[in-house]
């Protein structure tokens, strides 16, 4: 049922007044409309003292806005970029940024306010009816246009010549795909690049603040560490993209107190070694609770508990910190077993 | 006085300076033609009519400043050691991007009040977006012939979310990267295409190096360019359509009572253009926004707790936090739905509000031109389901800054995050009930002041001992105001036999329009207004209550 | 080593050690290194561990038990060290009201400062672990502010915030504002890991780690920071930006658009 069906009789009767008609409270209706109210005279309007007044204000609002302006250039000139003072409340600030903001703020404001007060007392305030007209075009016209229309499109030809048509909206339709085409180098396919890290077999835990390799002994219980796989720098071309991947966090547990059976054979000694990268957008999680072994997400309260295979407890994420399994090479440092066996990081439809 | 002599004088032989300029454009642009019909146009005085102008100013305040901006940014995220005038960050790594965003902030004079200036602007423009258009919602605005504009109002809403999002990425500090990584996150679980949009938007894996120059083109060109596309045509309808009015004496649907552009609202329009700017600089140079020095340069590892991005995008961030982590593998295939559904949900939510006008049009069926406004009151159905859409979108910016919430009223961070989950669903509804009651309790004053009169205040003794109100009658000009509301019956299922006695199947659409439309104007949705007869019987039969 | 076995045969050392391990903990061997460490004379050391015991008795032992072995209301103080004391103590978390809630607040300490090291010396004396640092460990001398920002960001600021404003853990826990701290209890607080806070020892943070980290903080996060673009808005970043510029950004506008719109005063009829 299209809408146009409702029947006129239910929609609201419109009230009918011409514009600035004034219908008398009459016996028939008490409710017309009165009209315009009669136009009621501004002090300013009736006391031309009160007007100078009023003038006075607004010439004093725009030579305020002029002071300011120099005012602006002044300080511009005058105030040295990293001159700090102390304002109440605000603190220690620069005081080339507060000069200028509250010079140009005022220089501006005051044009505004000027312009404003001007308008409000000084400027006819009589309320004006305006007409207005229906948008939709009269009958005539309406018809008019069908009929150009029609006309146009018969000329055209383009009902008739069926072949013409459609080997035009192919071509409308195919010439786009060369701009699609085009954007394909944006960037590599994915392929397989969100499985693997720089972490593999062999590779030392770096410890990310001393840049030294870890012993297990470094680890304390209720310690946290973050480690990068050995040899990627801060320097490296691709450090951002690969700690994107590779950053872990290394937590010691007490051995008896790991839950997860893997987590136990993955661990070296009670140090399990974690992706820090959250497993539902990718946020760096880092927030460990030495007491509860649980660890927040900050991005988004993700809550994973390290101490049994780091499962999520609350929170948004859908799966589990990948776990890297680790060891201790022959001169007693920690290394890497191999690479992450699942993809680190948010999840995504390949992932499986 | 003196200036009529003058150009008199001068008129014999030439017109003055000014009309020749303008015969001359109006030779060639037409322009008279033009200025005959705006010059004098009029708008009516209403604060709330001014909330429109509060966006377009600060618009075009965030381009005059971003357009100074660009002249000293550098979108790259070439890695370069920082050796600026800001200490604790010197000889750190960092992009191109963060290195010339510190410049600015610190070596350019005046560059930190102008980022702050766009800054504070682009907050401020989008929440007078919003504040505006829930105007425009709440009054009813929004009906024939405005459903178009409408839309060109949402759209610049929703642009000027991903507008502010790509250019408060581009300084590519930790905090912005962090969003950034949220939505690489977030692509990544649209399912089946997620990566290849990903890889291609980041130009290979994330971070990468490509993505701040991507978003620089995408913010200062490809989003205003539509935006000032859309707000022109915006202003267009907005002159062609002339201003909505409120009820009141002397205004009717087929007039608009105000003032005229030329002189007031040249000088009252453009006077606010100068108030809005010096307020937004004077804010800026008292408030900081967005300090990127502390926060220090993007690295995929690091991250700060109270990782929120700005307001605009809350409810995207109070969605993600709040949705439970529901993921379902399949076939060696992921649905990562904790993060999928959310991305679906912001769509959705936007999208009711968008079609809104389209839905209650049909409900009503009502095709004709509006433009007298709805006291919110007087839809209470409408207002109720605004009030209700603005609950759930403060619940989800309360999701999406829970951790602040929490640690500063001291609350447990779960507890907050399951009031957030629980309250996206009860709050809408409680939200609509209470305020369709508060409609109803309001129209049925009106309809008592209507028809008791006003109540005075002034205690009377009547002869006999008792005390009462004295209650004054409305003026006329209260009367027409009070009841000059339309109220629409609610649409019946037509007859389901016709003329022939043939039974006509009865669509379902036609039934939830039916139900709808019940639930919109039935008896339960609005008090009936009084009527003449009403007002009369009271007025003629016993002169006071 | 050669002084650590010249301190041991000293009299009064293996007497005083030897009553306090039997009183505390029986262990005998945790017990001897902290003795063994101390730099103090150990005359003026054992009566501070004698005066540190009565506290002790006093004050702690009821949760902790009365030789720090721990209760059901209180973690064992066996090993915790000095430097967890001084910090628990100096920063009026301990004695704790109560050993409900989500966790500990910081408080107005109780004990002077003489007080504390009497029950540092004690708890020290019961089994071995991190000491209070000197000035030398926690002063700014030869910090590198820039390298304690990166720093900062990879360890603190998850949970501290990218200044030390703070911020939440789950279940009503949270870290606390780092403002106006002293770098003595910053530096502990690294060292033992207080309550749920994990610890960062030497051997993952170094000295000099801690050290840069705490100029940094200092630089960044005191009373005389400067905040160059005016009002830090409690350095909370976008939220409290956000309620800024609603309230004082659009409310100020509106107000304006309110007068701006407003009727002009008429003349009274007369």
């Amino acid at each position: 049922m299209s809408s146009q069906d409702i029947p006129e009789e239910k929609l609201p009767a419109e009230r009918a007044s011409a514009p600035g008609a004034v219908d008398v409270a009459d016996e028939k209706n008490p409710f017309a409309d009165p009209g315009l109210p009669p136009h009621e005279h501004r002090i300013q309007d009736v006391d031309e003292r009160a007007a100078k007044r009023s003038e006075r204000t607004v010439a004093l609002l725009f030579t305020v806005s002029m002071l300011a302006t120099v005012a602006f250039i002044a300080a511009f000139v005058a105030i040295p970029v990293d001159k700090a003072v102390y304002v109440w409340p605000l603190g220690h600030i620069s005081a080339l940024n507060l000069a200028l903001g509250l010079t140009l703020g005022l220089a501006l404001f005051c044009i505004g306010a000027g312009a404003v007060h001007w308008a409000r007392t000084l400027m006819s305030d009589v309320e004006i009816a305006d007409e207005r007209h229906p948008i939709e075009a009269s009958p005539e016209v309406r018809a008019k246009v069908h009929a150009d229309f029609r006309q146009g499109a018969k000329e055209s030809a383009l009902g008739r010549r069926k072949l013409i048509r459609n080997t035009m909206f192919g071509a409308l339709t195919l010439v786009p795909l060369s701009g699609v085409v085009l954007l394909r180098d944006l960037g590599p396919l994915p392929e397989e690049k969100l499985r693997h890290t720089l972490w593999k077999r062999g590779k030392l835990l770096v410890n990310m603040n001393t840049n030294e390799p870890l012993r297990p002994s470094d680890v304390a219980v209720g310690s946290l560490t973050f480690a990068k796989p050995e040899g990627l720098e801060e320097h490296d071309h691709d450090f951002q993209n690969e700690i994107a991947k590779a950053a872990l966090m290394i937590v010691r547990l007490q051995p008896g107190d790991i839950k997860d059976k893997r987590e136990l054979e993955w661990s070296h000694e009670g140090i399990v070694a974690y992706s820090k990268i959250c497993t539902h957008v990718g946020c760096p999680i880092s927030l460990y609770e030495q007491q509860t072994h649980h660890v927040l997400c900050p991005c988004h309260q993700s809550t994973f508990d390290l101490s049994d295979g780091a499962r999520v407890i609350f929170g948004p994420a859908g799966h589990a910190l990948p776990q890297l399994r680790i060891g201790v090479n022959d001169e007693g440092y920690l290394e890497a077993l191999g690479d992450f066996e699942e993809p680190v990081g948010p999840a995504f439809w390949e992932r499986g | 006085m003196s200036t009529t002599t003058t150009s008199e004088s001068r008129s014999r032989g030439k017109a003055p300076a000014g009309e020749r300029v303008a015969d001359w454009a109006d030779g060639r642009l037409g322009i008279y033609s033009l200025a005959k019909a705006n010059m004098r146009k009029i708008f009516p005085d209403h604060w709330s009519f001014m909330l429109g102008e509060i966006c377009l100013y600060s618009f075009i305040i965030i381009i005059l400043t971003g357009v100074y901006l660009t002249l000293f940014f550098h979108p790259s995220m070439n890695e370069v050691e920082y050796h600026g005038s800001y200490v604790p960050l010197q000889g750190q790594l960092m992009s191109e991007a963060f290195a010339s965003t510190l410049d600015i902030s610190f070596d350019v004079r005046g560059g930190l009040l102008i980022r702050q200036i766009h800054h504070w602007a682009a907050i401020i423009f989008l929440a007078g977006m919003f504040v505006h258009m829930m105007r425009v919602f709440f009054t009813g605005a929004f009906r024939k012939p405005r459903e178009i504009n409408w839309l060109f109002g949402f759209l610049l809403f929703v642009l000027g979310m991903f507008t502010g999002f790509t250019g408060y990425s581009l300084p590519d500090d930790l905090l912005s990267g962090t969003g950034v990584r949220f939505t690489q996150g977030a692509i990544l679980s649209v399912p089946i295409v997620g990566t290849y949009i990903s890889f291609f938007l980041f130009g290979g894996e994330f971070p990468g190096t490509d993505f701040v120059a991507r978003f620089y083109s995408i913010h200062i060109l490809l989003l205003p360019g539509i935006m000032l596309g859309l707000v022109v045509g915006h202003l267009i309808l907005v002159f062609y359509h002339k201003h909505t009015q409120f009820a009141g004496p002397g205004k009717s649907n087929k007039n608009v009572v105000g003032m005229p552009l030329l002189p007031v609202y040249m000088a009252k329009a453009g006077g606010f253009f100068f108030l809005v700017f010096g307020l937004i600089a004077a804010l800026a140079g008292i408030a900081s926004v967005n300090p990127i020095w502390v926060l220090g340069p993007y690295r995929p590892d690091q991250v700060s707790t109270g990782a929120q991005p700005d307001w605009y995008m809350g409810f995207a961030e109070g969605l993600v936090r709040a949705m439970p982590g529901w993921e379902i593998d399949f076939w060696g295939h992921t649905l990562v739905l904790g993060v999928f559904v959310p991305l679906v949900l912001f769509g959705l939510f936007l999208g009711v509000i968008a079609l809104y006008p389209f839905i209650e049009s049909w409900i009503t069926g009502d095709k004709r031109e509006h433009h007298i406004l709805d006291r919110p009151r007087n839809a209470p159905t409408r207002t109720a389901f605004g009030v209700a859409w603005v609950t759930g979108y403060m619940i989800m910016l309360i999701g999406g800054g829970n951790d602040i919430i929490a640690t500063h009223f001291h609350l447990s961070i779960n507890a907050v995050t399951w009031f957030v989950r629980i309250g996206f669903f009860a709050g809408p509804i409680l939200a609509f009930i209470i305020t369709k009651r508060i409609c109803l309790g309001l129209q049925r004053r009106d309809r008592d002041k209507v028809l008791h009169g006003r109540e005075t205040g002034t205690i009377k003794r009547l002869p006999h001992g008792e005390f009462i109100e004295v209650h004054e009658p409305l003026s006329q000009e209260a009367l027409h105001t009070l009841t000059a509301h339309e109220q629409y019956k609610p649409a019946e299922i037509g007859p389901t036999v016709d003329e022939n006695g043939v039974e006509r199947k009865v669509k379902g659409s036609e039934k939830l329009r039916a139900k709808l439309s019940d639930a919109y104007f039935g008896e339960d949705a609005q008090i009936p207004k009084p009527t003449v007869e009403d007002y009369k019987e009271i007025t003629s039969g016993h002169g006071h209550h | 080593m050669k002084k650590l076995s010249a301190r041991r045969r000293h009299p009064l050392a293996a007497v005083v050690v030897l009553l306090l391990a039997l009183a505390a903990t029986g262990v005998l061997y945790t017990a001897l290194a902290p003795t063994g460490k101390a730099q103090a004379d150990e005359t003026a050391q054992s009566l501070a561990i004698d005066e540190g015991k009565k506290l002790y008795a006093v004050g702690c032992a009821s949760c902790h038990g009365t030789g720090g072995q721990g209760t059901s209301d209180g973690p064992s103080l066996v090993g915790v060290g000095a430097a967890a004391v001084d910090f628990q103590v100096g920063t009026g978390r301990m004695p704790a009201a109560t050993s409900q809630g989500a966790q500990v607040p910081r408080k107005k300490v109780i004990y002077s400062q003489a007080e504390i090291d009497q029950l540092a010396a004690y708890i020290a004396s019961l089994g071995a672990g991190p000491n209070i640092p000197t000035k030398e460990q926690y002063g700014t001398e030869g910090a590198d502010i820039a390298e304690g920002g990166e720093l900062f960001r990879t360890n603190c600021a998850q949970c501290h915030n990218f200044t030390g404003k703070g911020g939440a853990l789950t279940r009503g826990k949270y870290a606390p504002t780092l403002e106006d701290v002293d770098p003595k209890h910053i530096y502990e607080a690294m060292q033992t890991g207080p309550q749920n806070m994990p610890s960062f020892p030497d051997t993952t943070l170094s000295e000099q780690n801690k050290k840069d980290i705490i100029a940094y903080l200092e630089a960044v996060n005191s009373s005389d920071t400067e905040s160059p673009g005016g009002l830090e808005l409690g350095g909370l970043g976008p939220v409290s930006e956000g309620l800024f510029g609603w309230i004082f950004g659009l409310g100020g506008l509106i107000a304006v658009a309110v007068w701006v719109a407003a009727r002009t005063a008429k003349a009274k009829k007369s």
